[in-house]
């Protein structure tokens, strides 16, 4: 795992820089334009966005520049974060407080540093049977057995969701790409940048063209022009950016789709969730999005995914 | 700058990170005037959070009140409440210390410091809000005009319950809600149900 600053990696951040340019512009011009309540509320939220993608990119940006170590920490810390908001509004008892310890000290960091550590192994099955196995067994060695299996599950989703899934993030540093050796922060780039540009355009469309929604039960913001555009048009720019993977262009095409479908797929999911716990944001963190966990809903379902496509077809 | 201001400025911090805690005002914007902050309890991590989410300028005026048997013991304990925060030790017992307790009491607010009381008397389970012991009362009926800002803590019995002592960090919240003030004819039960129900009404918002 080196620090990677080849030339295609530069053009990709140079790439989001423009798009992020562009944004600001936008929301500048818009600004003066727009006068209406409604309006304003939007342009408002859309320049929090913007400023917020800005951070973003310059800590993506920097984890990057470090190598691994500086993507393993910072996908760690996303999902403690992450695991923090998640069990906040999930109600658990007062029994689970050794079992939630555990899950935020010890499975979160011991996750990481299989990532780190490249054991692909153990990194496969740590969280899905270990820590899976080991949630009702600390809990009940509590002792209190009301809401036991809901509770018990609660706390596993949690850990899969925001710890295991995410991981696969980072974890695509460790393949090993015959004629790609030690490019992975490359592809690590490359999936964020699509599944978040496909969350972005799903927003642009929706905003600018939406008209039928989808389903105005889980998510009533997503409408049927805003998610096929928006998937389209991410596809289509996932296709175009073959160059900075070891995929061919109709590859990359593909990749990008199944991506961008299960990033819909996992924003659909993350709904769901909140609409059940009666809340609009998972939390406050990102100003514009919401919390940690609302702005890498996609990312949870589309990276481990991508992972193991990679892997499969790659390695 | 003296190591007690380091302490406190360090405390404030880790706080704020382990409880990820964030203060709302929905009814009143934080006020300079000498109040009583009157929370429930369920939780060691309360009287810090309570403290950490005012605003600076405010924070360096508001005095946790704190019970002498547990606070008031030779060594950090001692340093950090009575130096670092600041805190008025009281005597829980009954008997002639509770009318020193109150004398302290009115005699900082009349300083010009507010005060964090936490009337329930003990940390309940977080689930139920107890019955308010007589406490309040008598600050309010000693100072009429004092302000009571009913102060509800959400999810710190989470965080840190009763009788453990490592945390897990959830993000906790703090409400601070309009202020109380005793009525001229109001009976000591008729106040405490009200000051219960104005924090029982806080968990709702």
């Amino acid at each position: 795992m080196n620090p990677l600053w080849d030339r295609e990696i530069l053009m990709l951040l140079g790439g989001v820089v423009g798009l992020l340019a562009l944004g600001t512009t936008v929301g500048l011009v818009l600004d003066r334009r727009v006068t209406s309540d409604a309006g304003r509320a939007v342009v408002v939220n859309l320049k929090a966005r913007v400023r917020s993608w800005w951070v973003m990119t310059a800590a993506f940006a920097a984890a990057l520049a470090t190598g691994g170590v500086g993507s393993v920490i910072l996908f760690g810390l996303l999902s403690f974060i992450a695991l923090r908001e998640f069990i906040t509004l999930t109600p658990t008892r007062r029994a689970d407080h050794r079992t939630l310890f555990w899950a935020f000290f010890v499975f979160v960091p011991i996750q990481y540093i299989l990532v780190y550590r490249e054991w692909y192994g153990l990194f496969a099955i740590f969280i899905p049977v270990y820590a899976f196995l080991f949630v009702p067994v600390r809990s009940a060695l509590a002792g209190d057995t009301e809401d036991f299996l809901a509770r018990t599950a609660k706390i596993q989703w949690g850990l899969m969701i925001a710890v295991y899934c995410v991981s696969h993030a980072p974890a695509l540093l460790m393949l090993q790409i015959p004629g790609y050796d030690g490019e992975g922060a490359k592809l690590l780039l490359y999936l964020v940048i699509v599944v978040q540009l496909s969350d972005v355009l799903q927003y642009v469309f929706g905003k600018t063209l939406g008209r039928r929604r989808i389903l105005p039960k889980v998510s009533p913001n997503k409408t049927w022009e805003g998610t096929l555009g928006g998937i389209g048009t991410a596809t289509l720019i996932g296709a175009l950016l073959w160059w900075a993977t070891p995929f061919s262009p109709w590859a990359a095409a593909a990749i990008a789709l199944l991506i961008n479908l299960a990033g819909f797929a996992g924003g659909v999911c993350l709904s769901a969730i909140k609409r059940d716990l009666g809340v609009k944001d998972f939390g406050t963190l990102i100003e514009g999005h919401g919390g940690v966990l609302d702005r890498i809903d996609s990312l949870c379902f589309a990276a481990p995914l991508f992972f193991h496509v990679v892997r499969y077809f790659y390695t | 700058m003296s190591l007690e201001t380091l302490a406190a400025g360090a405390l404030t911090a880790l706080t704020r990170l382990v409880t990820g805690v964030r203060a709302r005002w929905p009814d009143e914007a934080p006020s300079t005037s000498p109040r009583v902050y009157f929370a429930n309890h369920s939780s060691h991590l309360d009287t810090l959070v309570i403290w950490a989410s005012l605003p600076a300028t405010l924070r360096a005026r508001t005095r946790p009140v704190a019970a002498s048997d547990y606070w008031d013991r030779p060594g950090l304990r001692r340093w950090l409440a009575l130096r670092v925060l600041r805190a008025l030790p009281v005597d829980r017992s009954d008997g002639c210390g509770k009318r020193e307790a109150l004398r302290r009491l009115i005699e900082a607010l009349d300083q010009g410091d507010s005060l964090i009381l936490f009337p329930e008397g003990t940390r309940g389970d977080g689930a139920a809000i107890g019955e308010l012991r007589s406490g309040l009362y008598h600050v309010a009926r000693e100072r009429p005009e004092a302000a009571l800002v009913p102060v509800f803590l959400e999810n710190l019995s989470r965080i840190l319950p009763k009788g453990e002592f490592l945390p897990v960090p959830l993000i906790g919240r703090v409400t601070f809600g309009a202020p109380i003030r005793l009525g001229t004819d109001e009976t000591r039960q008729a106040f405490l149900q009200r000051a219960r129900a104005a924090l029982i009404d806080l968990r709702n918002r």
